[in-house]
């Protein structure tokens, strides 16, 4: 059993879409069989919660040259590319 | 997905075919009636509209019939609550995940949120609403109160 990866969840109050996107992201990869950690925050504290985390998703825009591997995506709000998001979300994490 | 969103959406902050020229407007009338419904302090339209202008709210559906979901920092909230408007002309709003793209809004819910637990509930319910496009369709053309009621009770 590896460690999960811990995902970081950005949005502009850090508590109103990225929970939402967290709570559905989670569900989702649940049921790849991939388990995750979650962290929540604004988008303009995201540098400073960077230190173990695998990949930020964020529903606003994410400052440039985070070092991490980052995802800025509306899909979880609107439905819209929801699946394909998620294939780009587990590759990263399985990379 | 449960569309229980009525039970969050005072009837008394429903606003069907608005005429606003802008998102401050929209926003603006909106939040007046969460106020003088007691869901929100006094500072909450500026908070609303001070973000919208940093943080923009608007969601692309893939059309000229967008939504957006306007919301603020949980102090100037006093409980949950949810206001929505029609607006018979789109409006304005710039996209959340790209400030710079601006965006038709038809659809507009202003969240008032101070709660996690709800406020997940709210927003998970309002992705739903959203997700179809038939919905989408007959709020629009949504004439009254019950029939927005019907929609999303």
């Amino acid at each position: 059993m590896t460690k999960p990866k811990t995902v970081l969840f950005a949005c502009g109050t850090g508590i109103a879409t990225s929970t939402v996107v967290a709570h559905a992201v989670e569900e989702a990869l649940k049921k790849r069989g991939i388990s995750i950690t979650t962290r929540q925050c604004k988008t303009t504290e995201v540098a400073s919660y960077l230190a173990d985390v695998d990949l930020v998703i964020s529903t606003a825009q994410l400052p440039k040259d985070l070092g991490k591997p980052a995802i800025t995506t509306l899909a979880f709000l609107t439905g819209i590319g929801k699946d394909d998001v998620l294939d780009k979300i587990e590759a990263i994490l399985k990379s | 997905m449960a569309q229980a969103l009525m039970n969050d959406l005072d009837p008394g902050a429903i606003l069907l075919e608005v005429e606003a020229a802008t998102d401050q407007e929209v926003i603006r009338l909106l939040a007046e009636r969460l106020h003088s419904l007691g869901y929100v302090k006094s500072s909450f339209a500026e908070a609303v509209l001070a973000r919208e202008s940093q943080l923009p709210t608007g969601l692309p559906l893939g059309g000229d019939n967008n939504v957006a979901v306007p919301h603020t920092d949980p102090e100037h909230v006093l409980k949950p609550g949810l206001a929505f408007a029609t607006l018979s002309r789109p409006v304005t709003f710039g996209n959340m995940e790209d400030p710079d793209e601006k965006l038709p809004v038809r659809l507009v819910f202003l969240m008032a949120l101070n709660d996690k637990d709800k406020q997940i509930e709210m927003l998970q319910e309002i992705a739903g609403t959203i997700q179809s496009s038939e919905t989408i369709e007959a709020l629009i053309k949504a004439k009254s109160v019950d029939d927005v009621s019907r929609l999303l009770g």
